[in-house]
């Protein structure tokens, strides 16, 4: 390969960047190369926004206590001006900001960094059955009449409490009756206690990577032989799932005294820490900015070229960016090594993206539902005679009822994934649809077939590698790896020798060589 | 410089056996390849059209109106532009235009790769004071209404690159050279040549046949044959990659296929590479029963089939012109090169 010596030392250039950022995050930030060598931790940032009133101000917020499965290994407040100090007793935990004067929009930060582990200093929390609520006049009826029905189909306390849970999916006629008074989790509590079973409501939040402005949801805590047990109300989630409880004790989440319209939000993300223990998870989380920029902390400042040293809010959008690349990668090589066609150059990225939301195999379904259908509609509207640039948004349109159609169906059907449909770049297929149906038209279905498979398996290519556990490890917590990206693709962007495909269409001249 | 024809059913045994696939062992077929210079897709963007090429002589060939009015102002001869149809409004007045001709063909001035390309005929059996009718090459019917979207796509700018608008340029026919009717099923066949800094590098002949419904493309399935540079006679014929002897439709020997003019055709394709300025440049020419050899069009990315046509590679030729000192101005000392250049 011809080279020439500026562009040589240009990638050079890249590939020793990229190394040394690299070795310097896994040397000195202790950061490993597998994901396997690591605790899970998550990072919960709860952020408390509201208006105060020109007046002392003070707020108490519940803080989760211990927790069953998630030990707290660090935490941190961000609060200018603010007086903080932590309520503890034995089994609730308060954070009380206070403020002699203050006015306008307030914000308040608490993050708290959780280990998964089993937490041995966790007690099983204990209360009793709440004296039996009173149901009144045909409350009482119905209240009773759904009692008795789902104790015959139940064979013990934990199952009557499912079959509780099951009947308020479905409400029939005394349970909506019942439901017209309080939500479900509150008659399904009074209703548990009716029946002699400690039960009480708790506010939890669910843990999802990347999660952004979440709120906590209402669920069922009851104890039933002894055993101290979790519900959703709804019955969309098991209590397996990654989950924190935030408030159990009947509580109110935020008390403001001297201010109005408060509001949280949780973010949060699930990092990789090293096993080397809690010193150099802290020495990598304490760089979240809170309290000001990260060298008033006294940690590695400006060199530290991570991820990390942002907002865990912003960190989660990053988590996604930072794969973008990689895909892109996987783009140029398919297309100048292997040689394979796709319709619409970065398109492929942009699906995969849009997979990583929904799941493969709801994404390529639905990838085909839309793609399909938007065709057999593209090729009516070709009858007539159609500017450009009105047939793109008639195709526009379609796409947009194609999806909320699929939307319908899937959820009709007890499908909740086909409402992920709608994170589909929607102007992109609607370009790629046009695209095809033109194809179509002059090169016959067999080009729309390869172009067509050609995208969508760069598309899946993309997904398996950007969905790929260690693949995600490593862009998130390397950053010099995208300066390895970029001499690859300097490197791809400068290669003259043959496409793999080009081996098969060039064939014929292996065989005339002698 | 000849090759002799390879038999088909050799080429089929051979690839009838999975071991002996070109991707079975990719790297002694990188190595085939590299040894008979042939050139790449990547080799061809980076080492000739980025360096030979400057983008903004691009125009020049990607717009055929550009490509014609600069042809007529360097004496090359090209088909007759019959009309140029601008903005919608143009469409109505364009008919009556075409009432009058015996056939005529309609064309993107910006589409790329024979896209968009409608070729009209007058019906045979016109009735006395019936408003004019127009078939297709295949002999379907072809309505007025057909004519007008088809007008109204160009304009729209389905069949140029990136969707840009466009312009239609409406052409006279060409009358295909009857010896070369034999050799061609329902289109015009048209000559390919790669010319290199001012000299011809590579022919091909593109002749459509069923397979390519009328279209002269290599991929849409025509026969290409490939055409000694230095002579103008055949060499090799392929079909979908593969090699063949005979025309699919006419049942032909493609071997015995000679080019009548092949100066005048080089010279022509010289020409074209010098009013241009492009270094790099596939000129597609025809040869019309009357007018002699036309410029159809310019491509600034012509593609690789070419090779496979000609059984040869392209990097061996080029790589010896590029070792020329200096390249003769007149046109007659370049043609006179070519018969100890290769």
């Amino acid at each position: 390969m011809r080279l020439n010596s500026r562009f040589s030392l240009l990638v050079i250039f890249l590939l020793v960047i990229g190394t040394s950022l690299i070795v310097y995050r896994y040397s000195v930030a202790g950061i490993p190369f597998t994901p396997g060598q690591t605790h899970t931790v998550w990072s919960v940032e709860a952020k408390v926004s509201f208006t105060a009133d020109d007046a002392p101000v003070n707020l108490s917020l519940a803080l989760p206590a211990a927790q069953p499965s998630l030990t707290r290994i660090a935490e941190r407040t961000a609060s200018p001006g603010f007086g903080l100090r932590f309520d503890e007793d034995n089994s609730k935990r308060r954070a009380e900001w206070s403020i002699r004067q203050a006015s306008g929009l307030q914000t308040l930060y608490y993050v708290a960094d959780f280990q998964v582990a089993n937490n041995s200093a966790y007690a099983a929390p204990l209360f009793s059955v709440t004296p039996p609520p009173r149901f009144l006049g045909p409350l009482k009826n119905s209240a009773k009449a759904l009692l008795e029905r789902i104790h015959q189909t139940s064979a013990n306390d934990l199952s009557l409490a499912y079959a509780l849970i099951a009947e308020f999916q479905t409400p029939q006629q005394d349970v909506q009756f019942l439901l017209q008074g309080a939500p479900a989790s509150q008659r399904i509590v009074e209703l548990l206690s009716q029946a002699d079973i400690p039960a009480r409501t708790v506010k939890v939040l669910l843990l999802e990577d990347g999660a952004r402005r979440q709120s906590l949801q209402t669920w069922v805590q009851l104890i039933a032989d002894e055993q101290v047990h979790l519900l959703d109300p709804k019955g969309e989630h098991k209590a397996t799932q990654p989950l924190l409880i935030w408030e159990q004790g009947d509580k109110s989440v935020i008390d403001l005294i001297g201010g109005h319209g408060a509001k949280i939000g949780f973010s949060m993300l699930k990092q990789r820490m090293p096993i080397s223990g809690a010193s150099a998870n802290s020495a990598v989380l304490n760089g979240t900015v809170l309290n000001g920029p990260p060298s008033a902390h006294g940690n590695d400042g400006l060199l530290n070229l991570s991820i990390h040293s942002l907002p865990l809010n912003d960190q989660s959008v990053f988590k996604g960016i930072l794969l973008v690349p990689v895909g892109v990668l996987l783009v140029v090589i398919m297309r100048t090594l292997v040689g394979l066609s796709t319709s619409g150059t970065f398109m492929p990225v942009l699906i995969a993206l849009a997979f990583m939301q929904t799941s493969l195999l709801t994404g390529v379904v639905g990838f085909l539902l839309i793609v399909g259908v938007g065709l057999l509609i593209r090729s009516y509207f070709s009858r007539h005679n159609l500017l450009l640039v009105a047939r793109i948004s008639l195709v526009i349109i379609s796409v947009v009822l194609i999806l909320a159609l699929f939307s319908v169906i899937s959820y009709r059907m007890g499908l909740s994934e086909g409402l992920k449909l709608t994170l589909f770049p929607m102007i992109i297929l609607s370009w790629t649809i046009e695209r095809m149906s033109i194809l179509w038209e002059e090169e016959g279905h067999k080009a729309v077939l390869t172009q067509g498979g050609g995208s969508l398996l760069v598309a899946i290519l993309s997904y398996l590698v950007m969905s790929n556990e260690w693949v995600r490890h490593l862009t998130f917590n390397f950053l010099g790896l995208q300066f390895i990206f970029m001499a690859l693709v300097l490197m791809c962007g400068s290669y003259t020798g043959y496409r793999l495909l080009e081996l098969r269409r060039f064939g014929v001249f292996r065989s005339s060589e002698t | 410089m000849s090759f002799a024809l390879v038999k088909p059913d050799v080429m089929n045994m051979k690839r009838l056996s999975l071991f002996n696939h070109p991707l079975a062992s990719p790297i002694r077929t990188y190595r085939a390849l590299h040894d008979q210079g042939i050139m790449g897709m990547n080799c061809r963007n980076l080492r000739y059209i980025a360096r030979y090429n400057p983008r903004r002589l691009y125009p020049l060939v990607d717009n055929k109106l550009k490509t014609k009015t600069l042809a007529i102002e360097h004496n090359v001869n090209v088909p007759e532009l019959l009309s140029v149809v601008r903005e919608q409004p143009d469409i109505r007045t364009v008919q009556s235009v075409l009432n009058d001709l015996n056939g005529f063909c309609i064309k993107p001035a910006q589409g790329s790769g024979g896209k968009g390309i409608l070729v009209a005929l007058r019906a045979e059996n016109q009735e006395e004071g019936q408003p004019v009718q127009w078939t297709r090459t295949n002999g379907k019917p072809l309505s007025r209404n057909e004519i007008s979207r088809h007008l109204s796509n160009i304009l729209a700018g389905i069949f140029s690159l990136g969707g840009r608008s466009d312009v239609a340029i409406v052409e006279e026919l060409i009358q295909v050279d009857p010896l070369f009717q034999q050799f061609t099923h329902e289109g015009v066949p048209d000559l390919r040549v790669i010319v290199f800094k001012g000299l011809p590098v590579m022919a091909m002949m593109r002749l459509s046949c069923h397979d390519s419904h009328g279209k002269a493309n290599l991929h849409q399935g025509a026969v290409g044959v490939g055409i000694d540079i230095a002579q103008g006679v055949a060499v090799n014929a392929v079909q979908h990659g593969q090699p063949i002897t005979h025309h699919p439709d006419t049942q032909q020997p493609l071997i015995d296929l000679k080019i009548p003019h092949w100066q005048n055709l080089l010279r022509l394709a010289c020409s074209c590479s010098d009013m241009t300025g492009l270094g790099y440049l596939g000129v597609d020419l025809v040869l019309d029963k009357h007018k002699g050899p036309l410029l159809l069009e310019l491509n600034a990315r012509p593609g690789l089939a070419i090779q496979v046509a000609n059984n040869a590679g392209l990097l061996p030729r080029l790589q010896s012109i590029e070792a020329l000192e200096s390249i003769p101005a007149s046109l007659d000392e370049r043609l006179a090169l070519l018969h100890h250049l290769y």
